[in-house]
This record gives structure tokens, C-alpha cells and sequence, in this order.
């Protein structure tokens, strides 16, 4: 179609909307010379600084981006700004990212004298915080944590003032914000600072792996007590909660609800959501991928197990080095680096689409075990195509609006945002009886070709 | 069997795909000058306001046409030959068909306005229409929008996306007022007026004025006021494209006149959609539905005819939706915007002026329910189509309202506060309300 249309000109920034953001570009200014500055007095203060200006800032911009609108659906000019539409701003934001998650994950260790290398400064800028709720120094992934923990709080605010005339997502996105505080920082430092086993009682097996492999439930179950509660709650939380949640509420419960990597993607991800490919070849891909990745994942915690029971008779250490490889290639390649550092052009779920084997796991029994399904309202789908724009995980939304038909899916989180964007009401996330799960609409008769295959 | 469809818009594509399910032998040719493949046309807004891109608002990808072996050809079809089952395209080709369908749409309709070919006026209906409108509202202060239905509503959101001030002139003394009754109405005016949109009721249009390059620089109303502006968007409404229909014989009147089977004066000739007039429409429906519900509805009934198996046009209950600005709107079956003897309705609307339900039902007794009107709410289609099928009386209806609940997860239920206000409305049939929302409710 004409290319003309692709470059209408963007209305300017207020200039109150302009302060705020260079009040941001101020924090991060702050962030370079807290890494420059020599003076632990002064780095602390310039982190601080940094921090408190780019949340500020943040806070302020979207504010007056969205707060100050009447409330409502507000994607003006999404795929027209560079930020959000894959521009420039975006690539640099993605390589800016990429690379704090290389630096953060090869370069940052301690080097055995309580250096963390180029980010040392940050790393012990956060000393005192860290004594104070865990109580020892910081480390690198005291600061990814902390950093964490704000992007989904500050952003989350945003999204609360973006989608705040709709109430299924005020009340999800404060889900995501409170398990991202509670649950995998506060509760996991406050262990720490009572000697525990730093243990996040958000995470399962498969997403967190090594929860279920032999040595970390050995070494849980020697520290006692609070150890073997910890050990039956990954067990239980993995078996037998997620089968009967997700048969009543679908996948939604965790992904969408709970889940910090779902919880970062629907908050500081939420800007990049329509970037997630829609194509029938990346739903290929995506099929071919994450159940790979579930695969192997049962396949090394079984070796595992084996070895374990036969004392290393069987194997030897090959599960061990297995694991390795998966958690660097899985854990730290996939769900780090390339997960949230290529938010700005592949979108918000990249990781949760194509890799997350808690998601495989999940969209397995939400597609066939589960009471959930997105409904279409009768005839009233006008195929305009915001539900498939909107939707993080890929899903052509439309394809199945358009004729009538529930969307059932794995991959589906339940995030709502198709059901919030559609202009004629047309879809709804319901849990029904499963009888008559995958009736379509009585309206709509034309079209029965297949898309998936 | 050689299916030739001219137009490839919602009414000629859910043909081509009823066609291709019903008689997969079929070869099957979509003929459009507009665009290479099948678009959205109702998400053009979209992609001006930027939440989509062009390619976004295409319902299907475009490997699905060679997939499911259907031909398409963007060109102009130019003249048409039934005597010898051919259309001539501008590309120097012609088709040779056994069934041919027309389902070329509509234009922009004109009213003769001085002015009306100015630079920067236009009408707002296809692909071209989205290009010009983005070329031309390029940086400018204020446009106006002439017509007071869905197309102006749309302008008028369109500009505002781009901090273009936007004046709306509406000949009737409230919004859409052939459809909406002066309640419904004062809901999508406080969305114009949330939005800072000066909309000037009881106003027509008398002239366009130009500037020395032939530019549109202001409008004169009836009153004779003048309203500067830097580009105007007329919606009044659209007509049927009748361009190739005109070089035949097919007989035609404001559309292309058809039997209920949607057949043309001349045989293996149909027309669907909004090009189509019906010769006898059902005593309470109009000769040419404009719209892309019953576009589809008529791609999906003339197929069947296509396909050997003669179907007559029935459109159903009636249903319609849109959207103003942040306000959702849902109709269904019958809901006159004045009066009607022998209908009455119930209005209910919450305090925040944002949420509406309108009820119409008959005098009589047992006063069967016949339609609905919603705002900032939605319905569930099948729920109030069976409704209003079953004549399902006013007292039901009121009782079983959580049924008919389409709104999502923890949105706030009005039914409570709707009954309540009924029943002071009507102390003589007093209801209780027995059913809240819930998936597939019986009723």
C-alpha cells in the first residue's frame, strides 16, 4: 500500500511533557557518574539520584501522557513515534539493554576482593539498602533485582494510569506489582537476613529449574524446616497447583497475574506489545522452539534424578554439564539477554512466547485441560485488527474474531488487552463449563479455511 | 465452474471464501482496482491515528489467497459484456466468466456544495481517500467535518489524534439523529465535548471557500457564518458504485436492483453488498444496507446461491456497533431514534453520563422485547438476538439482564441499579432480578 502513509507528522510534546523527560535523561546521567566517580560517598548519592529521577520522571511523563487524557483507549501515533515503532530511539534502547544484560551476567562477578567489575560502583552504591533488608552487602544481582523491581513498579504505574477504564487491568497490573515486590525481593532478602536459603516462592519448576533438580532439593532439605516446606512448595506449586489453576482460570493465573518475567513484560514491556510478530511463519518457529526447550528441560531434570538414585553410576557428570549449557543458552542467553534486551524491536514476550518452558508447560494444559477460552461476541467483529495489534504473544487475534470463533490457544497469557483495545466489544476472557468449548458463533458462516498448520 | 468477483472488499471476499468451502473445485478470480489484497475498510481510522500500520489492517496474510486457490487481479474492471460472459479489464486482459458477482461498494456521496472540489475536501472512504487525508491534513490548524453519523464521529477523532482542532457541523439538532435517540445522543456529545470538539448542531453547510491556489480556507454555513479551516471531510453518507454496472444492460436504479436471491436482471449476474438494491425489501427494511455486517451477511447468502444451492437474503435481527471517541456502542433489532406506535422503551442511564441501556418493547401485552440500544457497555449478541427472535416479554428480559452481560472480569454490574430503576419507572410490574452475569446463563 502507499507509503505515503507511513510518515504523517507526529504532534509535538508539551513542554511539560518534555521537562519530565529530561528529568529522565537527568537520571541517567546521574547513572553514568555514579559509574565514573570515584568517591563511594559520591557514587551512593549519584545512584540514589539516578534512580530517583528516572523513576520521578517516568512517574511525571506518564502522568501527563495519559492521566491527564479523558480515560480510554490511548495508542495515538504507536507505530509513528521511533520509540515504539521500531525507529531508531528503539535500536539504541534495544543494544543499550543487550548490553547491560551482557555486562551484568559475564563481566560482573566478584573477582574475589568485592569487585564487580564495570558495575562495581552501582553494586555497592547499594550496600547499605541491601544490609538493611538482607543483612549483607550487595551484589550484581542484588542491583538486577533492585532494578528490577523498580521498572515493574514505576512502569506498572504507568500502565495504571494508561488502562485505568479498565478494571480487569487495573486489578492485574497491581497483581504483577505486588508478587514482583513481595515475593521475589522483599520476602527472598528477608530470608537472607534471617540466614534462609534465598528462595522465590514465585518461581517454579521449569521456569526456575534447578528448584526440582537433586542438589538444590538436597541442600534445602539439610536446612531444615523452613528447607522442606520450601521443597514441598515447589513440588506442589509445580504439580498440582498449576494443573488446578490453570484448569479453572487458564495459563492467565500465572503468567499474567503472577510471573515477573510476565510481570516486567506487562509493565515496562507494555510500550513494545504490538511488536510481537504475527505471522503464521513465526508461529511455526514458536511452536518449533518452546517445546523443544520443555523437552529438554524434563529430559536433563531426569538425568539428573537417575544419576542421583544410581550415585553417579549411571552417567557420570553428564547431566551436571548439561544443565550448565542449558543455563547459560536457556537461562541467561535466552530469558536475559535476548528476552528483555530485544523489548524494543521483537516485543515484550519473546521469551515467554518462544522459550519459557513454564509457559509450554502451562499453554499445554490451557489448551486442553483448562476452562478458559477468549469468547467472540456473535457477529460484531469488523476484523479492524487491534486485538491482533495488541497482543504481546503473537496470537492473530482476529483470524479467530472474524469468524466467530473462541480463541483458544497455548500461547494466550490472558493479559485481557485484546478484549480492553477492541473498538466493538467483541472479546471476553471467560471461564466456562468446557462443554462446548470450541463453539463458535451461530452469526457468522463464511469461513472455515485453516490458518494454522 | 470460472467465479469472477469484482471487488474485493468484505461482501466480495466472504463470498469467494463460502464459495471455495462449498465447491472446492471451483476457480475463483477476485478483480479490485483499489488494493492488491483484501483490507479493513472500517480500520482505516486506525492506521491514520498510527495505532496500526497499512499491512496490520489486512484480515488475512497474503499467503492465504494462492493457499486456497484464489486469483487475484488488481486492476479496473472497465466494461462489462453479459451477452458474452465478459469483463474487460484496463490492463488489456479480459475474464470469461460462468458466474459473475459485482460487489463494487460505494463512493462518497456529493451535494453539490460551491467549493466541494477545492483542494483538501474530500470524502473518507477508501485507500486513496486515507492517502489524501494524511497528505493534506499535514500540519494544519483546523479542519472541519460536514455530517453528523459514524464518518463524522471518525474524522473528528482522526484529527484530534494529531492535536488538529476539529469542527463538527451536524444538520440535525442532535448527534446521529436518524439513529440515536436525543439521550443516546447527549452521551456521544459529552465524548465530543470531553475531547474538546466544537460541534455545531441545527448547522448545514452552504459553501467552500478557496484561497488563490485553490486551497479550501474556510467554510460558510447556512447562518453564514465562516469557519477557517485548512481542510473539510464530507460525510453525508455514501452511494452505490454503479461505474461498471453502467457499461452493461443490468438494470439499475440507485444500486444495482436484485431479486431476494441477490440476482441481477441478467442470469449468472449477481450483486452484493453495498452496490446492491433490493427491488422488494421486507416492509421494515431499507433497499440498500450500506454496512459491513450486512456486506458479509450478503457475500455469505449469495454464495450459497453461486454454489447451487438458491438462498434467499435474510438478514436476521438486526445488529450494529460502534465506537465514539471512548464511548462503545451496541444495537440490536429494532431501535427507532423517535417515537414508533405500538413501541415504548426503557431508558436507564448511570450518573457518570457514561453508561446507557435502552430497552424497546412492545405496547401491547405481554410487551415482547424488539431491541436494544447500549453505551459504554457491551451485550452479548446471541443472548439478545434470541431475545428479541423469541419475543421474549419485557419482564424476562429485565429479570434475566446478567445473561445478556458481556462486560469483562470485575467491571462494574449495572444490573442491579437497572432493575431498581425500572421498577420505579414501572410500580405496575414490579420485576426481581433473577440472574446475574455468568457464562452461557439459561434463561
Amino acid at each position: 500500500m502507499t507509503p505515503t502513509l507511513a510518515t504523517p507528522p507526529l504532534p509535538t510534546s508539551s513542554p511539560a511533557e518534555k521537562l519530565t523527560l529530561a528529568v529522565v535523561a537527568g537520571g541517567l546521567l546521574a547513572l553514568l557518574l555514579a559509574l565514573a566517580d570515584a568517591d563511594p560517598g559520591r557514587q551512593r548519592t549519584w545512584l540514589y539520584l539516578a534512580l530517583g529521577l528516572v523513576s520521578g520522571g517516568t512517574l511525571g511523563w506518564s502522568w501527563l501522557k495519559f492521566g491527564q487524557h479523558p480515560a480510554g483507549v490511548q495508542q495515538n501515533n504507536l507505530w509513528l513515534r521511533a520509540s515504539t515503532g521500531r525507529g531508531g530511539i528503539a535500536w539504541v534502547t534495544g543494544l543499550v539493554l543487550t548490553g547491560f544484560y551482557v555486562v551484568l551476567y559475564w563481566y560482573s562477578g566478584d573477582n574475589g576482593q568485592g569487585n564487580f567489575g564495570p558495575l562495581n560502583n552501582l553494586v555497592h552504591g547499594l550496600d547499605g539498602f541491601s544490609q538493611l533488608l538482607r543483612a549483607r552487602p550487595a551484589d550484581q544481582w542484588f542491583l538486577y533485582g533492585t532494578f528490577y523491581t523498580l521498572a515493574i513498579l514505576v512502569m506498572g504505574a504507568r500502565a495504571l494510569w494508561k488502562y485505568r477504564h479498565s478494571r480487569y487491568q487495573i486489578i492485574r497490573t497491581a497483581s504483577v506489582m505486588f508478587f514482583q515486590l513481595a515475593f521475589a525481593f522483599i520476602i527472598p532478602g528477608v530470608l537472607q537476613f534471617f540466614q534462609q536459603p534465598e528462595f522465590y516462592f514465585s518461581y517454579f519448576w521449569p521456569l526456575k529449574y534447578d528448584y526440582l533438580f537433586p542438589g538444590t532439593v538436597t541442600s534445602l532439605v539439610q536446612n531444615g524446616g523452613l528447607g522442606v516446606f520450601m521443597v514441598f512448595w515447589g513440588a506442589v506449586m509445580s504439580f498440582l497447583a498449576t494443573p488446578v489453576l490453570t484448569y479453572f482460570y487458564g495459563k492467565r493465573w500465572y503468567c499474567s497475574w503472577v510471573c515477573g518475567c510476565g510481570g516486567l513484560a506487562e509493565t515496562a514491556g507494555d510500550p513494545y506489545r504490538q511488536l510481537a510478530d504475527k505471522s503464521r511463519a513465526s508461529w511455526r518457529w514458536e511452536v518449533r522452539i518452546i517445546y523443544s526447550v520443555l523437552a529438554i528441560i524434563i529430559t536433563i531434570t531426569v538425568l539428573l534424578w537417575a544419576n542421583f538414585a544410581m550415585h553417579s553410576a549411571l552417567l557420570g557428570e553428564v547431566g551436571n554439564v548439561a544443565a550448565k549449557w542449558y543455563g547459560f543458552a536457556i537461562g541467561a542467553v535466552f530469558s536475559g539477554v535476548i528476552g528483555v534486551g530485544f523489548y524494543p524491536i521483537m516485543g515484550s514476550r519473546v521469551w515467554c512466547r518462544f522459550g519459557c518452558p513454564m509457559a509450554a508447560y502451562l499453554g499445554l494444559l490451557q489448551k486442553h485441560f483448562s476452562r478458559f477460552r477468549i469468547t467472540t461476541n456473535g457477529g460484531q467483529c469488523i476484523s479492524c485488527g487491534n486485538c491482533s495489534n495488541v497482543c504481546e504473544m503473537g496470537i492473530d487475534v482476529k483470524q479467530y474474531a472474524q469468524r466467530g470463533e473462541p480463541i483458544i490457544r497455548a500461547s494466550c497469557v490472558g493479559c485481557g488487552m485484546c478484549s480492553t483495545a477492541c473498538p466493538r466489544g467483541v472479546l471476553n476472557l471467560e471461564n466456562g463449563p468446557r462443554e462446548g468449548r470450541y463453539q463458535g458463533s451461530q452469526l457468522i458462516h463464511a469461513d472455515s479455511l485453516r490458518i494454522l498448520s | 465452474m470460472h467465479l469472477v468477483i469484482i471487488g474485493n472488499g468484505i461482501t466480495g471476499v466472504t463470498c469467494a471464501l463460502a464459495v471455495r468451502r462449498l465447491r472446492p473445485e471451483a476457480q475463483i478470480t477476485i478483480v479490485s482496482s483499489e488494493s492488491a489484497h483484501h483490507y479493513s475498510r472500517t480500520a482505516l481510522m486506525y492506521v491514520y491515528m498510527g495505532h496500526l500500520r497499512p499491512q496490520d489492517i489486512k484480515p488475512y496474510e497474503d499467503w492465504f489467497w494462492a493457499e486456497n486457490r484464489l486469483t487475484l487481479v488488481h486492476a479496473t474492471a472497465t466494461s462489462l459484456h453479459t451477452n458474452e460472459n465478459l469483463v474487460t479489464l484496463d490492463n488489456g486482459s479480459t475474464l470469461r466468466y460462468d458466474q459473475l458477482l459485482l460487489a463494487t461498494g460505494s463512493e462518497s456521496k456529493l451535494a453539490d456544495w460551491p467549493g466541494q472540489h477545492l483542494a483538501g475536501v474530500q470524502g473518507f472512504y477508501n485507500l486513496p481517500d486515507l492517502a489524501a487525508m494524511t497528505r493534506d491534513t499535514h500540519g494544519i490548524g483546523r479542519g472541519v467535518v460536514v455530517g453528523g453519523g459514524l464518518i463524522g464521529a471518525e474524522l473528528a477523532e482522526m484529527l484530534h489524534s494529531r492535536g488538529i482542532a476539529a469542527t463538527v457541523l451536524v444538520r440535525a439538532p442532535h448527534f446521529w439523529g436518524s439513529v440515536l435517540p436525543p439521550e443516546e445522543a447527549q452521551l456521544v456529545d459529552r465524548q465530543f465535548q470531553e475531547n474538546h470538539v466544537a460541534v455545531h448542531y441545527g448547522t448545514e453547510l452552504r459553501e467552500i471557500l478557496g484561497d488563490a491556489q485553490g486551497r479550501v480556507r474556510a467554510v460558510v454555513t447556512a447562518a453564514g457564518e465562516e469557519i477557517a479551516c485548512q481542510w473539510v471531510g464530507l460525510a453525508i453518507g455514501v452511494t452505490s458504485n454503479l461505474t461498471l454496472a453502467k457499461t452493461s444492460t443490468l438494470e439499475t436504479d440507485r444500486g444495482i436492483l436484485v431479486d431476494e436471491y441477490l440476482r441481477t436482471s441478467v442470469p449468472n449476474v449477481y450483486a452484493a453488498g453495498d452496490c446492491a438494491q433490493f427491488r422488494q425489501p421486507d416492509a421494515a427494511e431499507v433497499s440498500i444496507e450500506q454496512l459491513w455486517y450486512t456486506g458479509r451477511i450478503q457475500g455469505e447468502t449469495v454464495a450459497q446461491t453461486i454454489a447451487g444451492q438458491p438462498t434467499p437474503y435474510r438478514r436476521g435481527v438486526w445488529y450494529n456497533s460502534a465506537k465514539f471517541f471512548n464511548l462503545e456502542y451496541q444495537t440490536y433489532g429494532q431501535a427507532p431514534a423517535c417515537s414508533v406506535a405500538g413501541l415504548d422503551s426503557f431508558y436507564w442511564e448511570h450518573p457518570s453520563g457514561r453508561v446507557a441501556l435502552r430497552i424497546y418493547f412492545r405496547v401491547e401485552a405481554p410487551h415482547a422485547v424488539v431491541g436494544f440500544n447500549a453505551l459504554g457497555l457491551r451485550l452479548r449478541h446471541h443472548v439478545c438476538e434470541q431475545w428479541i427472535q423469541q419475543r421474549a416479554p419485557l419482564e424476562t428480559v429485565m429479570a434475566h439482564l446478567g445473561a445478556a452481560n458481556f462486560d469483562p472480569e470485575f467491571f462494574p454490574q449495572h444490573e442491579k441499579a437497572i432493575v431498581t430503576a425500572f421498577n420505579q419507572q414501572f410500580p405496575q410490574r414490579v420485576v426481581t432480578l433473577k440472574q446475574k452475569k455468568g457464562l452461557f446463563a439459561r434463561f
